[in-house]
């Protein structure tokens, strides 16, 4: 029972990741992304700190509003500090990251919290923290639950917002001549991502949330040239790794999210060969 | 707390020698090189190639059996070079655009990397331990041999660098006319590439993969505000280099709790940040500076040129003058206007008698006219030499007319042949 939940998980995360990400990498933003994975730790940090969980709906959005403080910190060095554009990623992101690992360090005594779990997360431990209701019933591991919720917004937002989001994404002049507001878009999305990567931090940590992010959009984009159907097969390639992840983890030894990410590597390279090899 | 400081300088205890000698020399090199990634636009390749030699390291590990430096350093390297090519292959060879590359291979490698990490860890082999330190740096336990390969390392990184200086910032800065005059353009970038994946291999001594970045680029940003001469902003990137690399062992010394490789990305990025706000000239602040002082000589030249406008109407240069009047003659907002009659008065270059009455004083005036002579002047000049019709020369001239400094004012004199009617049949003022 427990590999099922394990790959549940997994398939959430990498299937709320992947819809979200094929936007991000369609709009030249994959390492926006990547920024945004590193940024929220200390945001996570300072949840733990004050909460002692995750749990609680405010902190969620707390540690969520510092991803999307990234995003702002990042464009102000750009636009205002006229630091080139990848540079001041790497500025913002790692400096966020810093003040993470050393809030972790400084306050070990109050949280059970260590480098390995921001690293790869603890995919192993999501069967043991179930949701037993008061008169006993076993509702089954809380991290699916709240991933559950996680993968309905993602699904939601997506779907109510699949013309927007699409015509910001391709033709953001023409969106704006329409009255699309290209900004309000940008921003949600950027939200999105961040309250993905703060909801899969327990699972796959908060570096691994990039491969989701980026690997089943870069397998799903060489192998269609339509958004709808981007978003299906990325979907799908999420799903491929969540269940070969957990056989490889198995086989090896070794922490479930690396081998999720080092199957998405061997799909990433089906995909490629397809791409250079096969395509008509 | 102070004792504790002296005593980290006073460089006493041997380990701290070490430890501060290495992660110095960690950032200083990399730093140097990091200058030239910065240049290329390449930053975030190598934060790419630092996540990506984790599985090197593991797999180093793995084949050898052994934790010695240089078994490490060259799985780093092999890795390393490995993601930098696979970036560049698919990249190339498909639609992905290269952001999406660099996070791919970053992602999927530093996957890979943990998947092994926790392999080897759990495979019982009792000398892994301290292989994670690869992930956060290991700055802390730095030995007398690693200082000797980090030494060694940094001293191949610098001499390469100075040795291919000027062929090498010719490709940073213009790799198309670098290649026109004969440069050797594929074989330097190689070189720079190498460079780059020698000086992550070390560096994730120091700070480990995932902050590898920030020592890599962060100093070079930090430095490019201060200096627009590349061998000046290299100097002072291995200056802030290496002062955090020694600023991060200094607080691990005295909080050992304390991790040393963020750190010493913590300080970095502070530097980066006060450079980025206060450098001169380039800083945000001093950009600001200019742009309100030039936004402040545009409107305070602007008023007296109405002035002048209005004294050559009525032939009085010393008439005085009410605010409206100014308004009328060039519309503005209000509080701007009141706010540069203000700062004139202050200056001298306007009286203020009794209540809204200005006139202007002698270098008011002088100012006024000048004005309105550089822009007459121009105007004539776009007439006569850019055979430009009179009715479209009047708004290039208005902004002109407050940039034009006074040799130019001269040569356009001598050139057009000391004018005396503009295109509109109007006065050209002359100081006599």
């Amino acid at each position: 029972m427990s590999a099922f939940w394990i790959i549940l998980t997994g398939s959430l995360v990498a299937a709320s990741c992947g819809l979200l990400g094929c936007f991000l990498i369609l709009r030249r933003m994959a390492m926006i992304g990547d920024a945004i994975s590193h940024a929220v730790l200390p945001g996570i940090v300072i949840a733990y700190i004050f909460t002692h969980s995750l749990d609680s709906l405010p902190m969620i959005l707390g540690a969520t509003s510092v991803g999307l403080l990234a995003t702002f910190l990042i464009e102000l060095v750009h636009q205002k500090g006229k630091v080139q554009a990848d540079a001041a990623i790497g500025l913002i992101f790692t400096f966020l990251f810093s003040c993470g690992v050393i809030l972790i360090s400084s306050w070990t005594k109050h949280i059970d919290l260590d480098a390995d779990c921001v690293l790869h997360g603890e995919i192993a431990m999501v069967p043991f923290e179930l949701w037993i209701t008061e008169s006993g019933l076993n509702l089954g591991p809380i991290a699916v639950w709240k991933l559950s919720i996680l993968f309905l917004i993602v699904v939601g937002l997506i779907y109510v917002g699949y013309r927007p989001l699409r015509l910001t994404t391709f033709d953001p002049q023409y969106a704006a001549a329409i009255g699309v507001s290209t900004g309000f878009w940008h921003y949600l999305l950027m939200g999105a991502v961040s309250m993905t990567t703060v909801l899969s931090f327990e699972s796959v940590g908060a570096i691994l949330v990039v491969a989701f992010l980026v690997a089943p959009p870069a397998i799903a984009y060489l192998l269609t040239e339509r958004l709808d159907h981007m978003l299906l097969i990325s979907l799908l390639a999420g799903l491929i790794s969540a269940v070969g992840g957990y056989a490889l983890a198995a086989a090896l030894e070794g922490a479930i999210a690396g081998a999720m990410t080092a199957v998405l590597g061997i799909e990433f390279i089906f995909a490629y060969c397809y791409y250079v090899y096969l395509r008509k | 707390m102070w004792n504790q400081v002296m005593e980290f300088w006073s460089f006493n205890d041997l380990n701290v020698r070490y430890v501060t000698l290495g992660v110095c020399l960690i950032g200083i090199s990399t730093a140097i090189v990091g200058c030239f990634t910065f240049l290329k636009k390449k930053a975030l390749v190598g934060d790419a190639i630092a996540h990506a030699a984790l599985p090197g390291v593991c797999l180093g590990f793995m084949l050898f059996d052994s934790k010695n430096p240089i078994v490490l350093l060259g799985g780093a390297f092999v890795t390393g070079w490995i993601s930098l090519l696979a970036i560049d292959l698919i990249t190339a060879k498909t639609k992905i655009k290269s952001d999406t590359s660099i996070g791919l291979v970053l992602s999927i490698f530093f996957g890979i990397g943990i998947l092994l990490l926790t392999a080897i860890q759990r495979s019982g082999n009792a000398a892994q331990s301290g292989l994670d330190k690869f992930l956060f740096g290991k700055a802390a336990s730095i030995l007398p041999e690693d200082v000797y390969i980090l030494g060694s390392v940094g001293l191949v990184l610098i001499c390469t660098i100075l040795l291919f200086f000027k062929p090498l910032s010719m490709v940073a800065f213009d790799p198309g006319y670098a290649k026109s005059i004969g440069i050797p353009v594929g074989l330097l970038e190689l070189i720079l590439s190498t460079l780059t994946v020698l000086a992550v291999a070390t560096g994730i001594q120091a700070v480990g993969v995932v902050l590898m970045a920030a020592l890599l680029i962060t100093p070079a940003i930090a430095a490019r505000y201060w200096t627009d001469r590349l061998w000046l902003m290299v100097l002072l990137a291995a200056l802030f280099g290496g002062f955090s690399g020694t600023m991060g062992a200094m607080v691990s010394y005295l909080a050992p709790a304390m991790p040393t490789g963020p750190w010493i990305v913590v300080v970095i990025s502070i530097i980066a940040f006060l450079s980025i706000l206060f450098a001169p000239r380039k800083g945000f602040v001093a950009r600001r500076l200019k742009l309100v002082r030039h936004r402040n000589k545009v409107l305070h030249e602007n008023i007296l040129k109405a002035f002048y406008h209005l004294a050559e109407e009525d032939a009085s240069f010393y008439q005085a003058r009410t605010a409206q009047e100014i308004y009328n003659r060039r519309p503005m907002p209000q509080k701007m206007l009141a706010k540069g009659l203000q700062s004139l008065k202050r200056k001298d270059l306007l009286k203020n008698e009794s209540g809204d009455y200005w006139r202007l004083t002698k270098q008011g005036k002088e100012i006024g006219q000048r004005i309105v002579r550089i822009h007459r002047l121009w105007e004539l000049y776009l007439q006569r030499f850019l055979k430009m019709a009179p009715d479209h020369v009047h708004p290039d001239a208005d902004a002109m007319e407050h940039i034009i400094s006074p040799e130019l004012e001269a040569l356009l004199v001598d050139e057009l042949g000391n004018p005396q009617r503009d295109p509109h049949d109007r006065e050209i003022p002359y100081n006599n």
